[in-house]
């Protein structure tokens, strides 16, 4: 009796199952059709990594786009934060790391778990960012900013719209006489580190303070995370913020001044900042930690850029996780897994040389 | 002769007994090497910390206890206001429940305020930033135009809204539940007789309930807002989120840079930390810690000193 009732849910259950996945057998063929440049190879086996939460969409596209062209492959990514990623791919509980900044010295200088003895990681830029300037002013468009301007409004120096330096900039604008809210970052991150960097170097006579993660000024609102400070900047009138353009949609973004001209926001500016800049010095030969070039005067150059970099070992102890390694990082460089990121997750696609660059440092992973 | 009978009498040992004793006697023990085990655990990591050098810290703090004194201010001040406008109005709840309202209104009160215990914290804090923060800033804003004079509400005012103020609202909202079901509960107890006989000499209900229930509760009352203090001291997610944190010590509530709690700022530096930076977050744990056995230790001695005047006896 009771067996018979339950019957008819696990004859259901079952057709369900059968159904379904023969729904996704039915996907997977037609998807992989269309990206098929990057599948030479096929890979399998399990890879963690844990890091940036600025590559977190991007990675998860990634993640989906090497799956469906290696389906024995999988691979886990757990967006908890560059510092908290670092730390487990050094002590070896996760595969790899997303960072929004390359090793540190004293990181370099000790010993990675899941490496070969003697070898170190290695940081390989995977991800560019740029980062606007935006606002949320009634009426006000084409705002035109330099980043001593910037400088001021964020160290709280100029605090009303219609500052004179504001003004300077801005001749045919009609600037709002209210106080400006400025919103920052309340948890420690990646886009602090790059935009107090941007102005460290472009604005030192405004910007006392030396690069840091941590906003360093007492100004203004604070905000957890990109979403919570695109909500805080929505939701107040007459508030400026720095934010990755991905999460900038709803707000106005500011011209920035490069050189003598302004320059608007583009994905292109952003990456040829990235790939003109010199690789720092000091490391190993296939660690391409990127010493951004924040006063890059070239034309539509956009300085204000977040580099994010995959981290993982010059030589690993298991060969078998050093090509899965190596076929991921090969396969995020492509030209259509960068333009994928750059569609889901805003970010702006490599160039191709430093991508052709990226390439060659993950064939060296062993 | 008869001595030999009077022996004690030995109970004979039956297996249930054996195994509830057994049982409870390792649940009690693993609950206090639970508690050691974190304890130990937050005093190990904590160690680097409370020794580093000035520069290592985090905000450039020059040693542990400057790093730590605006958060546990910031900690205590949240959770004061929460409980200033937590207390009466969860005591109002209870005494309407328990003395005022008709038992069906009663009955399905009580239901919604459990319910409201159940809402998780982040669903608080969404409403916190989405809903509540947008709404009081008007009323911010006119309190620090007609009142900036008081230094509670001296300006500057927030654009946003999310101020400690806000987040003490949230955080009111939190601990209200749980005060209120103790409240009811402490007032429902008190002896029919003591009501009976207040009413029977002429009181009116409000002096009954001020002469028989309210004495009666008064170690239940404090109880409960122990147990809301404790909640709110320890509330991460909600205040992280409504917050708009700074590293100062004020106690102007409604302007934009307010002092962080100790369990917000562990929350929101914690991905991004390195090195000596964890082990301040994880000092910082172990001071709260500290700070809530404290505020326990307190509640007790409050409550066990106050049980004698109660009126119940």
């Amino acid at each position: 009796m009771n067996l018979k009732r339950l019957g008819a849910p696990i004859v259901l259950a079952v057709v369900a199952t059968i159904a379904l996945s023969s729904c996704a057998a039915n996907e997977a063929p037609a998807e992989s059709g269309s990206t098929t440049t990057a599948a030479a190879e096929k890979f399998s086996g399990t890879l963690n990594g844990i890091g940036s939460s600025a590559q977190g969409a991007a990675q998860t596209t990634w993640v989906a786009g090497f799956q469906q062209n290696n389906p024995d492959a999988t691979i886990n990514y757990d967006p908890q934060g560059s510092g908290a990623g670092r730390t487990s791919f050094i002590s070896g509980a996760a595969d790899f790391a997303g960072s929004d900044a390359a090793l540190k010295d004293t990181e370099l200088a000790g010993a990675f778990a899941l490496c070969a003895a003697g070898t170190k990681g290695i940081d390989l830029p995977v991800y560019i960012s740029p980062i606007a300037i935006a606002y949320n002013v009634d009426g006000l468009k084409d705002l035109k900013l330099d980043a001593d301007t910037i400088a001021g409004i964020f160290s709280g120096a100029i605090t009303t719209w219609d500052d004179a330096k504001i003004k300077a900039l801005n001749k045919d604008a009609t600037l709002p006489s209210a106080p400006i809210t400025v919103v920052h970052r309340s948890d420690d991150s990646g886009t602090t580190q790059n935009f107090t960097e941007y102005l460290a170097a472009n604005a030192k006579t405004v910007w006392t303070s030396p690069a840091s993660q941590t906003f360093p000024f007492q100004v203004g609102d604070a905000a957890k995370g990109t979403s919570g400070v695109a909500d805080a900047t929505k939701n107040a009138a007459n508030s400026i913020t720095y934010i990755d353009e991905s999460g900038s949609a709803g707000l106005s973004i500011a011209q920035l001044k490069v050189g003598d001209s302004f320059v608007k926001l583009s994905a292109a500016g952003a990456a040829d900042v990235v790939s003109k800049s010199p690789i720092a010095s000091g490391r190993e030969d296939n660690d391409l930690a990127i010493a951004i070039d924040r006063t890059n005067t070239d034309k539509n150059a956009w300085p204000l850029v977040l580099v994010s970099y995959v981290i993982a070992c010059q030589q690993y102890q298991d060969a078998d996780k050093a090509a899965l390694v190596k076929g991921y990082v090969n396969y995020i460089v492509t030209d259509a897994a960068q333009k994928a990121a750059a569609e889901q997750a805003g970010s702006a696609p490599l160039s191709a040389d430093l991508a052709k660059k990226v390439a060659a440092a993950a064939a060296t992973i062993k | 002769m008869t001595s030999a009978t009077l022996s004690t009498p030995k109970a004979k040992a039956r297996l249930g007994d054996r195994v509830f004793s057994a049982s409870t006697v390792v649940a009690g023990s693993l609950i206090l090497a639970t508690l050691a085990a974190v304890a130990i655990f937050l005093v190990v990591q904590s160690l680097p910390a409370i020794f580093a050098k000035a520069g290592t810290l985090p905000n450039d703090a020059a040693n542990f206890w400057t790093y730590v004194w605006p958060l546990v201010f910031g900690t205590i001040w949240a959770a004061l206001l929460a409980l200033i406008v937590a207390t009466p109005l969860s005591i109002g709840i209870a005494l309407f429940i328990s003395h005022y309202a008709p038992r069906r209104v009663a009955q399905s009160l009580g239901y919604i305020i459990d319910l409201l215990a159940a809402v998780p914290s982040v669903v608080f804090g969404l409403w916190g930033i989405a809903t509540l923060s947008g709404f009081v800033q008007p009323f911010y804003t006119w309190l620090g135009a007609n009142l900036g004079w008081f230094p509670l509400f001296a300006p500057p005012i927030s654009g946003t809204g999310r101020t400690i103020l806000t987040a003490a609202l949230v955080l009111a909202v939190m601990v209200i539940p749980i005060m209120t079901a103790i409240c009811r509960e402490v007032f429902l107890q008190t002896p029919r007789l003591h009501e009976e006989a207040a009413l029977a000499l002429g009181a009116t209900r409000w002096e009954m309930v001020r002469m028989a229930v309210l004495p009666f509760a008064r170690s239940g009352i404090i109880s409960a807002i122990m147990l809301g203090l404790g909640r709110a001291l320890g509330e991460t997610l909600a205040i992280a989120m409504v917050l708009s944190p700074a590293i100062v010590v004020k106690f102007a509530v409604l302007q934009a840079q307010s002092p962080n709690t100790i369990a917000a700022n562990i929350a929101l530096q914690f991905p991004e930390a390195t090195g000596v930076s964890v082990n301040a977050l994880i000092a910082s744990g172990l001071v709260l810690f500290v700070v809530t056995l404290l505020i326990n230790m307190l509640a007790r001695y409050i409550v066990n000193r106050r049980k004698a005047f109660s009126g119940a006896n």
